[in-house]
């Protein structure tokens, strides 16, 4: 039987891509080395009774173009909004993060009248650099280096954009994608805490610390979330992460796509240049007019083609490019909520995120740990307890907590992790959130916790990295994953990307599936029904 | 009383260039200097008498072609004591590295032909992309804005420059154009000390360390530099760097600029918004349609002009100025000739053995602190001009990373620095300690207050990619005019920043030519 | 103190006039306003609206934001960060004023009370403390949130000079814009002639503990003359008549515009009038220069009688039957001109050339249904109703 589409990687691109094609009329698989399907977007009973989100956490950058559609909340999906959220002070306080505005201001106000009132003008300001960004992530980047009229039309189509902007507000987005969060925080604020609050986005998940040029960009990519609507809104997925993916799944057996779990791939057939098909691990083979690779570019080009089929040149860029983790995960079942003695009875704060770093300095430090290659010592925690919005993860009672942790590098002084590396950096982590606490420890049912090694291991990301690849500039846009292969396409015929690792980059986002899906779309010339994204107005 | 066409405020090279160009375009310029003699960072001798009498500037490597013909300085007393000075990378162990010619166009010592030869590959693409940018550095930064007035033709020419990359090597520059160093260094080499001088070289004088993203960028705004002719080659002049601001200085006065020294200049006269003269902290007034400001932006326009003559907006992007000095300066005093496990002292030495030692310095200074082991680039001027062994000699070196705002106060961090300083150099130079007659480390709150330069930062304001061209220092002054009509800046702070190059008063000179009718 | 911390239970605080007011708020219909909580409509807006016209109206106006502004170099603080020359502001008066950013684009207007020789009380519509404060530097200048710290009131209607003298508060020799104060429960009422109706009218100033009481003795001596309480639906179909504009619905704030082509300057606001180019530099003055020499204002602001009884609001604006040229920011129909009158942005030049004629397209929703009407507007002048009584020294007594 042959397919005119298999999928490498049921996660949520490989997904997404899968559920275009198959809506066009094409027979595609999609092929999943592990059990269960999902990647990195998985609710999992990993303790029982427990629903784990255990790699992504939070929802929000999905872009909602696609959930119409590919139908997700008729398959399921049900997205529930933060109420809250914190960051704890050593001094036995915290800054409190709210949904209304006059309380957010009011809160801001405890720390700096002055910050409470130039948060505006910084919200205006992100939100005119993603009114700008947002149209090109549902975009195939353009080459600039080639003098294709679809080049050229896309490369005048930019310009057009940025014609439309005045002098000053060009220059603005320059220095924004190109300075530090921690610089562009200290223009607009002065209390540490709401700095070190608002730098949050500019780190998770990547290699940089709030002070590397470039990573202001990456707050604007966390942010894109829900432009028009509350800049940087994020929600829990109802039944954890996996439910985005559950959904994605009913969406393509509803359209006649296949998934297949247990097996993973083994070597991507290429005959005369051409992809033909996939071998997996015990030989089977499975034939297929075209492949798609959600898997990220180093491990696709790296692990599963023959060497001997690829351009030199391209090997080695693949080789380049940069996939260092930087994050860890620690997912935990709890007896019972947990106390913080800081916050006041009945607030909302523990239904969002909760931080327990209070400066811009201790985050930058604990990335230091990172270049060193050691895990932070005081680590940055991006930490939240999805059952106290969604009672379906954990038996009544009790809760599940997710904490996603940063830094923790792929390489611990060159070497493997060890077990004990990962046990001190849970421990590490689980000391973090006592301080704050107490009687914490008392809580924990059990403790998941993973380190870049347990996330290549189980999910396939290379050295851990959840973008499937760095996001600075130097792998951004057309380049990524590497300048001339921007647009999904492969030296291999018939060999696309589709994963995190292509445009516009990691987040549970689906836009590289999409995006994916649409190139093949147009290479096959088959009929689509594919929503544009939604016009910025 | 003369009267005069322009007032220029400030005497360093940035100065003393624009001055002369304002001259020899038909101008009556008058050059106020605070300093009892002109030079700014190039002032000093020989070091004769003594460490404290050491220039700032130690090298010259971006001294601006069309500063140095158009003021004739070889005319004028400037020469060469070495050209295409080679560089040392040096080992704590002996096996030194020594790279040749410009940018290391040849290397000698231990190294295998694998590095040998992706250095060579390297070397050749950077300097590529670096002579792509060097046109730029002539240029008023274009305005964003449509129908602004660009020099359209030229710009195209640089673009079309660009280009003719051919399309493998234009999108290799687009990729790499906002990379941070140390990925491309650990990409293509091998070896730590090629890495670690290299890494040290690409921020040097900059507050980024090597894992900064956009440190590649500064590493070929220097290769784009030139000195003797040479592009991305280090030289040094003959009788110290003195020499560069008194051959500047002469030339400057034999093209008929009135040039005054100790003359401070307290604040620039603004008159139904216009800049009309300035007054000295002696209370004298000078009057002139055109003021031209070679002190650094946020002075020129916080403290000479005031904000309030300014926007709120604009004194917001003033303040916004980033100008973190991350350089300390040493100048030692020696009984004797210093013993480097026999590294040639005639060359610039550097003490950076690996990238991460790069880093980790500068690790310390964003906290405000000072690194336990700081890397550097020494140079012995008294090696290149025939000291003996036993003679006295003088070591200059750039110390990174200091910090600008020391947390624990200046006067600490000081003593911890030169402490530190000096144990990195005894571990190369053993008995060297025994050697120093005098010492003075200038740490970058000591550099701001004894040459005005905001935060000790030699460039006026930080030489990064939110900070150039049309950026630079931000984009409401890039093209050198302000909104107070007459008042144009002309320091480094300015377009194409500093060191020893003149470029920016050059170009501030040939826009106000251009724009103010004779 | 509650403690601070606690906001969360209550995101909208209440004023010092809040008992009262919730009391009188028999629809129980309330708004937020700067983070406050205000009554919409207490009764019904008409007899409200009434009671502004016709008699007198109390109008809580505790939420509007104020900046105390005091220091050695307020006058030349203040002459930089606003349009009018405030060294011509005498003590004890008030004037209407606003202030642009660097491109000469309107941050806000609002009121400046000039207290004392270098003590000022700005209120306006949006919080400005991080622009106020850094428009401070180089200046001998403190600035303040206030806000809290002073109960206001707005007293409008004809009546009200009468209700003042009643009370106990002779503003019979109080001119328009200007200030007096009166010893009250042993603290210092402040009493200016202001107001957003374009009627005889005070605004009453008093530290937050006395607001009640002062509440109280306004309705007793009110009580004769039918005093009302006004919720915001009422005073803004007065100060729509009166041609006042509202920061935010008339424009937008050019720190908060994130569309850029929504700012606008005072001249395309009609509010050039205030701009005093020979008192030394302002904020914007630069900008506002060039675009006064080279006539590049994009935008007019303009008044328009529209035919017919239906309100416009947010109509769009056509010269013929087909080519836009602007929009309705405020509109209303107007009791007390029996007119449908509008507040608008219009192009340049149309405002004066429209050869087609200035067009209204308003849909009117009846019954589910949208009713589009093509209406045709006049431009008149501001304000749309300006009885002689507002400014009549001493007051008449109606």
């Amino acid at each position: 039987m042959s397919y005119d589409a298999a999928i490498i990687g049921a996660g949520h691109n490989g997904l997404v891509a899968a559920c275009y094609l198959a809506r066009a009329g094409l027979k595609v698989v999609v092929v999943e080395k592990n059990d269960w399907i999902g990647g990195a977007a998985v609710s999992r009973e990993l303790h029982p009774g427990f629903t784990y989100s255990n790699c992504s956490y939070v929802c929000s950058l999905f872009r909602p173009e696609i959930m119409r559609d590919l139908e997700l909340p008729k398959y399921g999906l049900q997205v529930l909004p933060y109420e809250g959220g914190a960051v704890f002070t050593r001094d036995g306080g915290y800054l409190a993060i709210f949904r209304d505005h006059d309380a957010n201001r009011r809160e801001f106000a405890r720390y700096s009248p002055r910050d409470a009132e130039a948060y505006d003008r910084y919200s205006r300001d992100i939100m005119r650099h993603c009114r700008f960004i947002r149209p090109l992530l549902m975009r195939t980047p353009p080459d600039p280096a080639t003098f294709r009229p679809r080049d050229l039309a896309e490369l005048a189509w930019l310009g057009r954009k940025v014609g439309e902007m005045s002098e000053s507000q060009i220059c603005d987005m320059i220095r924004f994608w190109t300075m530090s969060i921690s610089d562009f925080l200290d223009e607009h604020f002065e209390s540490p805490v709401i700095k070190a609050y608002l730098a949050v986005s500019a780190i998770i998940g990547t290699a940089l610390g709030p002070m590397s040029p470039g990573s202001a960009y990456v707050l604007l990519h966390h942010y894109m979330g829900d432009v028009d609507g509350n800049v940087g809104a994020w929600g829990f997925a109802r039944g954890g992460m996996g439910a985005i993916t559950q959904a994605l799944t009913a969406s393509l057996r509803a359209s006649g796509g296949e998934v297949r779990t247990g097996k993973g791939v083994e070597q991507v057939l290429v005959r005369n240049g051409r992809a033909v098909g996939l071998r997996l691990d015990g030989g089977e083979e499975i034939a297929a007019k075209r492949v798609l690779s959600n898997m990220d570019v180093k491990r696709t080009f790296l692990k599963h083609v023959d060497r001997d089929e690829l351009p030199p040149d391209f090997t080695r860029r693949v080789e380049r490019f940069k996939t260092r983790g930087s994050s860890g995960k620690l997912n935990i079942a709890l007896d019972a909520a947990p106390h913080f003695p800081a916050l006041p009875e009945g607030a909302p704060m523990l239904k969002g995120d909760l931080h327990f770093t209070d400066s811009v300095e201790r985050m930058e430090r604990a990335y230091d740990d990172w270049k060193a290659g050691r895990f932070s010592r005081d680590p940055f925690q991006d930490t939240m307890i999805p059952t106290m919005i969604d009672p379906t993860m954990a038996p009544p009672g009790k809760h599940f907590m997710s904490c996603f942790i940063q830094y923790a590098p792929p390489k611990i002084d060159g070497r493997d992790w060890t077990d004990a590396d990962r046990d001190a950096f849970g421990q590490t982590v689980i000391d973090q959130i006592a301080e704050y606490s107490p009687g914490f420890k008392d809580r924990v049912l059990h403790a998941e916790i993973r380190t870049p090694r347990e996330l290549e291991a189980e999910v396939g990301l290379t050295e851990g990295n959840i973008f499937q690849g760095e996001l600075t500039f130097d792998q951004l846009l057309f380049n990524r994953p590497v300048p001339g292969y921007a647009q999904y396409k492969t030296p291999i015929r018939d060999l696309w990307l589709c994963g995190s690792s292509a445009h516009p980059g990691g987040g549970v986002m689906g836009a590289p599936g999409r995006n994916a899906a649409a190139e093949i779309l147009r290479d096959t010339r088959a009929p689509t029904e594919m929503r544009e994204a939604y016009a910025v107005v | 009383m003369q009267s005069f066409d322009a007032i220029v405020i400030g005497g360093g090279t940035n100065g003393m260039a624009c001055a002369t160009r304002l001259t020899k375009g038909g101008k009556r310029v008058l050059l106020l200097d605070a300093a009892d003699r002109p030079g700014g960072a190039a002032i000093g001798g020989d070091g004769a008498s003594g460490a404290s009498q050491m220039p700032l500037a130690h090298l010259l490597m971006m001294l601006d072609p069309r500063v140095h013909a158009g003021m004739d300085l070889d005319q004028h007393g400037f020469s060469y004591a070495a050209t295409d000075l080679a560089t040392t990378a040096l080992s704590a162990t002996g096996d030194h590295l020594v790279l040749e010619g410009p940018a290391g166009a040849s290397l000698s010592g231990s190294l295998s032909d694998t590095d040998r030869d992706a250095w060579a590959t390297l070397r050749k693409r950077l300097l590529t992309y670096a002579e792509a940018l060097v046109p730029f550095r002539a240029l008023t930064p274009p305005r964003i804005a449509r129908k602004a007035g660009n020099d359209m033709l030229g710009l195209a020419k640089i673009g079309l420059g660009l280009r003719r990359l051919g399309r493998d090597e234009f999108r290799e520059f687009l990729r790499l154009f906002l990379i941070n160093v140390a990925d491309v260094l650990e990409d293509d080499l091998t070896d730590e000390r090629l890495r670690g001088v290299l890494a040290f070289d690409a921020v040097l004088g900059s507050w980024l360390g090597p894992r900064s993203p956009n440190s590649l960028l500064v590493y070929l705004n220097r290769l784009a530099g030139e000195a003797a002719g040479t592009r991305a080659a280090l030289a040094l002049p003959k009788g110290g760097m003195g020499t560069v601001a008194d051959a500047m200085a002469r030339s400057a006065a034999a093209s008929g600029v009135t040039l005054q020294s100790g003359a401070r200049v307290e604040r620039i006269l603004i008159e139904d918004d216009r800049a009309t003269g300035v007054v000295l902290t002696t209370g004298e007034t000078y009057r002139a349609p055109t003021i031209v400001s070679a002190a650094g932006p946020k002075q020129t326009l916080l403290e000479l002009v005031g904000a309030r003559h300014l926007d709120t907006g604009f004194v917001r992007h003033t303040r916004n100025i980033r100008s973190r000095g991350g350089a300390a300066k040493l100048h030692i005093a020696l009984t004797a000739r210093p013993d480097f496990r026999g590294a040639d002292l005639a060359t610039r030495l550097v003490i950076a053995p690996d990238i991460n030692a790069v880093e980790t310095a500068f690790n310390a200074t964003k906290y405000g602190e000072v690194p336990e082991r700081p890397v550097m680039e020494i140079v012995i001027p008294t090696a290149h001009e025939g000291a003996g062994a036993d003679d006295p000699h003088l070591l200059s070196a750039i110390v990174q990373f200091a910090p600008h705002d020391p947390r624990d106060g200046l006067d600490k961090a000081r003593k911890q620095m030169l402490a530190n300083t000096l144990g990195v150099l005894e571990d190369h130079a053993p008995g060297i300690g025994g050697l120093i007659s005098e010492s003075e480390l200038l740490m970058p709150q000591d550099i701001e207050a004894r040459y005005g330069m905001a935060g000790g930062n030699w460039h006026h304001g930080e030489l990064s990619v939110e900070q150039m061209l049309f950026l630079r220092p931000f984009a409401d002054v890039a093209q050198y005019s302000t909104p107070i009509a007459g008042l144009w800046l002309a320091s480094a702070g300015s377009h194409p920043g500093g060191g020893i190059s003149g470029a920016a008063g050059w170009n501030a000179a040939e826009r106000i030519l251009s724009r103010v009718a004779a | 103190m509650k403690d601070l911390r606690h906001h969360f239970e209550a995101p909208l605080r209440t004023t010092a006039f809040h008992e009262r007011i919730a009391a009188a708020n028999v629809l129980n219909e309330w708004a937020p306003w700067a983070g406050y909580t205000t009554a919409t409509v207490l009764e019904d807006a008409e007899t409200e609206y009434t009671a502004i016209r016709n008699t007198a109206s109390l109008y809580d106006l505790c939420p509007m934001i104020k900046y105390r502004i005091t220091g050695s170099g307020a006058v030349d603080y203040l002459n930089r960060l606003t349009l009018r020359d405030v060294s011509r502001l005498p003590v004890d008066a008030v004037h209407y004023t606003a202030w642009c950013d660097d491109q000469g684009k309107l941050l806000d207007d609002g009121t400046l009370f000039r207290l004392g020789e270098t003590e000022f009380l700005l209120c306006c519509q949006e919080r400005h403390l991080p622009w106020l404060a850094d428009s401070a530097i180089g200046f001998d200048v403190s600035i303040r949130d206030a806000t809290d710290e002073i109960a206001g009131l707005s007293l409008q209607g004809p009546c009200t000079a009468a209700v003042l003298t009643e009370a106990g508060f002779d503003v019979s020799a109080l001119k328009p814009f200007r200030i007096a104060r009166y010893p009250f429960q042993g603290s210092t009422l402040t009493i200016s002639r202001t107001g957003f109706t374009g009627d005889l009218g005070y605004e009453l100033w008093i530290e937050p503990g006395l607001a009640l009481p002062l509440w109280d003795r306004l309705m007793e001596a009110g009580s004769y003359c039918g005093i009302r309480t006004v919720g915001s639906t009422a005073l803004n179909l007065a100060r729509i008549e009166a041609g006042f504009i509202t920061t935010n619905a008339d424009f937008v704030p050019a720190d908060q515009a994130v569309r850029e082509d929504r700012v606008r300057s005072p001249y395309e606001m009609a509010l050039d009038w205030m701009i005093d180019f020979g008192k030394g530099h302002f904020n914007g003055r630069r900008a506002l220069l060039k675009e006064r020499d080279t006539q590049s204002g994009e935008w007019a602001f303009v008044a328009l009688d529209i035919e017919g009884n239906v309100a416009a609001d947010h109509a769009i604006l056509y010269d013929g039957r087909d080519r836009e040229i602007g929009q309705v920011t405020s509109a209303a129909w107007s009791p007390v001109t029996k007119s449908s009158i509008a507040l608008a942005h219009m192009r340049r030049p149309y405002d004066t050339k429209a050869k087609g004629g200035i067009w209204a397209e308003i849909y009117a929703l009846r019954e589910l249904h949208y009713v589009k009407l093509m209406m045709k507007a006049e431009i008149v002048a501001r304000p749309f109703f300006a009885p002689p009584r507002r400014r009549a020294t001493p007051p008449g007594r109606f």
